[in-house]
């Protein structure tokens, strides 16, 4: 194949970068540097992109959906949720593709550009209200894109940091590339709960959710910005200068057992485990707060705020760490841990916020009622509502709705009483106990996921690599994982089934993947990256 | 350990083919105990995707059961170049 000769000169300054390296040179480690910063800024900015979703899942399900869906309204914008996951894998094999065969810079400039654009678009669509079922369909479409772009950019991005690290070191570059999706929930956090607090629970419900969607297409105007000055990878641009690049990555990757049989194996072997301790960790366990435990709206995402925090530097401490140790028995602990952890953490979270319980003896004080009566909707039944704010001696607080409806018809039976709990505060040890436990979980989350770059990236040749460790990856975190809180509230959901039944299938899945890697995973991984 | 790489290969082998008879049952069922209307449809589309995007990981995981038991994990690459 004849050389590209404009690429050749545009990178004749990286091509002495791929020698081996030592981290004391100073210019190759301020070059590194500079492409962590670029890569990691636009990733966390994708990340933060298909989180607002989740994190807004509740008052989507409200905007999108018939008001008087309820739980259903909930289950479907996850579901919605969960395409833009399931459509990762596909990304993965376009842009993987693309990657392999244009390069890495200018693949993952593409899905940067397509994630902003169709995150932007979120937040313009009208709701339920104005246009009815349009409204879902046109989210669910651009969540598709969403999901698209996301399944195109990681993989570049770790293997763009990776393909620029010095020997001996990959684990610890590629690390921030790690941090980024963990940042990217935290800044889509920490931006809703500033712009409610600014503007207002009221009108956050009603307009304000759009403001991150919105403020999306500005991130990405920087990132796009200083990615454009980014040269292609050097490893990658050696490749090409003689003429060794794949002419076909997806038959390469997929069709060669040598190679498919890896990508299997890090599959079940390791994205399998890591995916869903990674959702369970950062996602299940917000919405379990916010959903079972009926924690407050803030208080559920604060909890998650400090947890990712104190965490977050943990990512680079397992990485650096995997570079001596080895990657496999990092990964592997930190999926041992959740399955053995995650029941008695999640019942604990149950039982600290059971209220129902707290107040036959520990109520302090109550307002006085206010009782709304109406109708229900569409009908012709009478509903009467009756709400107080409770104080407990502990200092927990909390709103309970009791909710009685009176059939027009007399003579139909009369619908049990309901009593609905909301807006739960907790007392300050109680906080920091649940803030401590989601830390941990988060910490799991670090250890699976902290070396995790840098193991794929060296399981696969330079030639196919984008191609063949993005689709593993993103069947791992966006089939496996991507389907924790909405598998794990189907399953909770059913009849005879306990608010923990939904834990199953995380713990079963990194069960499974955790005796999959013990036995068939090597502890020592190719550390020439440059074939 | 060759040897219970390839005795697992065996029960990855069966275990795909298990989930999926599993994932079938549970739709099954749930689609039954759904209410009429909205809730039945919703159910069963839920249903139909769970089972349209496992089908393929299980067939994935029949497939590493069988180079697993064909003793292709025996020995990993050492080298891309191995691949």
């Amino acid at each position: 194949m004849k050389p590209d000769l404009r690429l050749i000169e545009l990178n004749v300054s990286f091509l002495t970068i791929p020698k081996p390296m030592h981290s004391t040179d100073k210019n190759v480690t301020q070059s590194i540097t500079q492409v962590i910063a670029a890569s990691s800024l636009g990733t966390l900015i994708e990340w933060y992109d298909f989180y607002i979703f989740g994190s807004l899942a509740v008052i989507i399900g409200q905007q999108l959906f018939p008001s008087d869906a309820g739980a259903s309204a909930l289950i479907n914008t996850l579901a919605i949720f969960a395409a833009g996951f399931i459509v990762r894998p596909f990304g993965a094999l376009v842009f993987g593709r693309l990657g392999d065969l244009i390069g890495r810079k200018y693949t993952f400039l593409l899905t940067l550009v397509l994630m902003g654009g169709s995150t932007f678009l979120i937040g313009l669509i009208p709701s339920y209200s104005s246009i009815g079922y349009a409204a879902p369909i046109l989210v669910l479409i651009l969540r598709l894109v969403q999901g698209l772009a996301l399944g195109g950019e990681y993989g570049g991005a770790a293997t763009y940091v990776a393909e620029h690290a010095p020997v001996g070191r990959r684990g610890f570059f590629t690390s921030w590339i790690q941090t980024t999706a963990t940042l990217g929930l935290f800044l889509s956090l920490g931006v809703i709960v500033l712009t409610k607090n600014i503007i207002g629970a009221d009108k956050f419900a009603d307009w304000g959710w759009r403001i991150p969607f919105l403020l999306s297409i500005l991130l990405v105007g920087v990132s796009v910005y200083i990615r454009m000055k980014m040269h292609e990878s050097p490893v990658f641009s050696k490749l090409k200068a003689e003429g060794k690049i794949s002419s076909n990555p997806l038959k390469e990757s997929f069709q060669k057992k040598a190679n498919f049989k890896m990508v299997l194996l890090a599959l079940f072997g390791a994205t399998m485990g890591q995916g869903v301790i990674w959702y369970t960790g950062q996602f299940y366990a917000q919405s379990f707060l916010e959903n079972t435990c009926k924690l407050d709206f803030n208080e559920s995402r604060y909890i998650l705020l400090w947890a990712i925090l104190f965490a977050t530097p943990f990512f680079v401490v397992f990485g650096t760490w995997s570079d001596k140790v080895g990657r496999k028995w990092i990964m592997l602990a930190g999926m041992l841990l959740g399955v053995v952890f995650y029941r008695p953490i999640y019942q604990y979270f149950i039982d600290a916020t059971n209220v129902k319980e707290f107040e036959k003896t520990e109520l302090k004080s109550a307002t006085s009622p206010i009782v709304e009566r109406g109708l229900v909707k569409d009908t012709k039944d009478s509903i009467i509502t009756t709400t107080s704010f409770k104080t407990l001696q502990s200092g927990m607080t909390f709103k309970e709705s009791n909710v009685i409806i009176i059939p027009d018809d007399v003579l139909a039976p009369m619908p049990e009483p309901q009593t609905i709990i909301k807006d739960v505060t907790l007392p300050r040890s109680t906080y920091i106990t649940i803030i401590m436990l989601v830390f941990f979980q988060v910490l799991l989350v670090t250890m699976v996921y902290g070396p995790i770059a840098a193991f794929l990236v060296e399981l696969f040749p330079t030639q196919i690599r984008y191609t063949s460790m993005s689709l593993p990856y993103h069947i791992g975190n966006g089939v496996f994982g991507g389907l924790v809180p909405f598998i794990a509230t189907l399953v909770a959901s059913f009849s005879g089934s306990t608010p923990l039944s939904g834990l199953w299938y995380p713990i079963g899945i990194a069960a499974l993947s955790f005796v999959i890697g013990a036995v068939y995973i090597d502890n020592k991984g190719d550390k020439n990256v440059m074939d | 350990m060759n040897g219970l790489k390839k005795l697992l290969g065996i029960v990855w082998m069966l275990l795909g083919p298990v989930i999926i008879a599993f994932l079938f049952m549970q739709a099954i069922d749930k689609i039954a105990a759904s209410a009429e209307g909205v809730a039945r449809t919703n159910t069963t589309l839920q249903w139909f995707i769970i089972i349209l995007i496992f089908i393929p990981i299980c067939a994935g995981l029949v497939i590493f059961g069988y180079y697993a038991w064909k003793g292709e994990y025996e020995h990993l690459p050492e080298s891309s170049s191995d691949l």
